[in-house]
């Protein structure tokens, strides 16, 4: 395999927490020692619940918060241990696609003005080009050269997310995590923005981590899934087999609660009881095991934390998984 | 016999200059008892406007201009407001959507669903109680005494659309409608709501309005499907015939823009362009400039709601489409 673009390694993101007096608690283990690589050109999905840790990890990757552990590597350099300077001109490499068009745009800057911005800033282009590569941009992302004056309020939900790919995409990155972009669209509104990432992933050889809990949809995007639970990654490998063939339990439930557009198709349900757990600190063990249905689930879920092991195809993190 | 009626339903909106607008442009929809009805659409098609005018509801400064809701013989448009109260609420029961606030935050559960109890059920104190509290046993909220005493941000997203559920339950209603009652929740806690509705229906047999945009939702927990355009239903027909044979060309586009899970990896496929907008209807069939089938006929002439032929039985089916096209290979 040629080298990795992206590489994370144990990476964790802990908050810490007091109690009423200054007493400290246990911290919150939002992330909790997840690794992954991701390809040039490459789309990986990352799915799962709310609470999950997977917005979180997303802007950690960005260095958007802080790490607690481990490395992330962009292009060889890791970007925790980078000075500032040297994340300046690295995060010209990565940007990111929020859920919330509307509130990721300034409401009083036009939709050229919100795309030059970041040309501006990293001195991408020389001022006399920027007019042009703004038009070409909004080209690219199916908005005419009349938008470039006008507000985002003038947009619909549909075309501030255009403006949101094309602001990311001002500065040339190799890399976007994509953090549930489709989720506050219409049905065919999506379909516009999931076909347009694509294409723009072909043509630019952009790298991206699509963050998003509609599996239909993840799987549209990306050729590999990693699916997350309390921080960490429980299952990671092929779509196609995750979502034919999920060997976590968890994936399992998370597979069968997805709606399938066909009545002749309903498949037996398994309808998860209770809520996901708290996370300071998390269940010992696997942390999916007070919800878990496998029916080998045994004393060791409960004390040995399960790594993640090739089943198949896939990793997963599960004793039981085969 | 259908447990509730809407017939030609119309929602104005005044504007400020020219003529009213109507979102909602006579909706007719039937309901029977324990049957569950989905209303689908894209956003903007009127179906939020249309629950809220089978509760006699209409946002300030609209009105309901047109139309009747029967339930049980009594038209409920017909009756003064506080005739309606008696309904909202009550006989028909009304689940928004989690993510609108619309639990009030600084008020117990318990609080809340007495407040609901007093008016519709007329019960105080201790009785009021234990049916509050046999309320969340039964939406499946765990330790139902305690839960009288907590507040809504004590609670999760899930946890919460079961409360308002519980609320909407308060008047032991014949007829549910429910809001986008998932659209914020994540899909596992989606598929405990709707197979709670589900279950709720069945037990209860009362009729279920389910609101959405999610055609993968329609087909796993309706029983019929009406499908909602530029303020107009286009298609209804059983959910089994709507999926296999989709008449009208909305519905058509509608599902071929859904991600599948399943089956071959073809790319959705977006619907060009995008609803119109009240004030500018489309003459003659409004989806028409979006149509790819469109004919003469269809920019020139409203189509109407019809059966799409007669079964072996002679009757006229209940499969019917709003389309030209489709009349023509009637």
């Amino acid at each position: 395999m040629s080298e990795p673009l992206l590489a994370v390694r144990e990476l964790a993101v802990h908050y810490p927490r007091r109690g009423p007096f200054g007493r400290r608690l246990p911290p919150v283990r939002a992330v909790d020692g997840v690794s992954f690589d991701i390809a040039p050109g490459e789309a990986l999905g990352l799915v799962g619940e709310s609470g999950s840790g997977k917005s979180t990890l997303g802007r950690t990757i960005l260095r958007l918060q802080p790490a607690t552990s481990g490395e992330v590597r962009l292009e060889g350099r890791d970007l925790l241990a980078v000075s500032r300077a040297e994340l300046r001109t690295l995060r010209r490499r990565m940007q990111m696609i929020f859920q919330d068009p509307g509130g990721a745009l300034d409401p009083r800057m036009t939709a050229g003005e919100a795309v030059a911005e970041g040309m501006i800033v990293h001195r991408h282009v020389p001022a006399a080009g920027i007019p042009g590569r703004v038009a070409a941009l909004l080209a690219e992302v199916g908005l005419d050269a009349a938008a470039a004056g006008r507000h985002p309020h003038e947009f619909s939900g549909g075309q501030r997310q255009r403006i949101g790919i094309a602001r990311a995409l001002a500065v040339d990155p190799a890399f976007l995590v994509c953090d549930e972009p489709v989720s506050a669209l219409d049905v065919s509104v999506r379909a516009q923005v999931i076909g347009m990432l694509g294409e723009l992933r072909q043509r630019r050889g952009l790298a991206l981590l699509f963050i998003a809990h509609d599996l239909a949809v993840v799987r549209q995007v990306a050729a590999r899934i990693a699916v997350m639970y309390a921080g960490r990654v429980v299952e990671l490998g092929p779509s196609m087999d995750v979502l034919s063939t999920p060997r976590h339990p968890y994936t399992q439930a998370l597979r069968s609660a997805v709606p399938v557009a066909d009545p002749a198709s309903r498949p037996g349900r398994i309808v998860l009881t209770g809520e996901p757990p708290s996370l300071s600190p998390p269940p010992p063990g696997c942390p999916f095991h007070p919800r878990c249905f496998h029916p080998a689930r045994d004393a060791r879920c409960v004390t040995e934390r399960p790594q993640l092991r090739p089943v198949g195809p896939v990793l997963a993190a599960c004793h039981h998984a085969s | 016999m259908s447990l509730l009626e809407a017939r030609g339903l119309a929602v104005e909106f005044p504007r400020r200059r020219g003529a009213a607008i109507r979102p909602v442009d006579g909706v007719s929809l039937s309901l029977g008892e324990g049957e569950a009805l989905a209303l689908v659409g894209e956003s903007g098609c009127g179906k939020s406007l249309t629950a809220l005018a089978l509760l006699g509801l209409a946002p300030a400064p609209g009105t309901i201009a047109a139309g009747a809701v029967l339930l049980g013989g009594t038209d409920l448009l017909a009756l003064p407001e506080r005739g309606r109260r008696a309904f909202r609420g009550g006989r028909i029961g009304y689940v928004p959507q989690e993510a609108g606030g619309a639990l009030d935050p600084v008020l117990a559960l318990g609080t809340q669903l007495a407040e609901a109890l007093a008016v519709h059920r007329a019960l105080r104190g201790s009785g009021a109680r234990a049916r509050a509290a046999a309320l969340l046993a039964e939406v499946g909220l765990p330790e139902p005494e305690a839960m009288l005493r907590r507040y809504p941000h004590e609670l999760s997203g899930g946890m919460r659309q079961r409360a308002l559920i519980a609320l909407a339950l308060a008047g032991e209603p014949e007829v549910l409608i429910a809001d986008e009652p998932t659209t914020a929740l994540d899909v596992t806690v989606q598929a405990q709501i709707l197979e709670l509705l589900g279950a709720l229906r069945r037990s209860r047999g009362m009729g279920l309005l389910l609101v959405t945009h999610d055609l993968g939702l329609v087909a796993g927990y309706a029983d019929r499907v009406a499908v909602m355009y530029a303020g107009r239903i286009v298609e209804e027909a059983r959910v089994e015939g709507l999926f296999a044979r989709p008449a009208h060309p909305y519905t058509r586009a509608l599902l071929a823009a859904v991600p599948h899970i399943e089956g071959t990896l073809a790319p959705p496929r977006p619907i060009p362009g995008s609803v119109p907008d009240p004030a500018a209807w489309p003459d003659g069939c409004r989806f028409h400039p979006r149509c790819p089938d469109v004919l003469a006929r269809c920019r020139a002439e409203p189509p109407v709601l019809a059966p799409l032929g007669r079964g072996p039985d002679g009757d006229p089916l209940l499969h019917r489409a709003a389309c030209w096209v489709a009349e023509r290979k009637r």
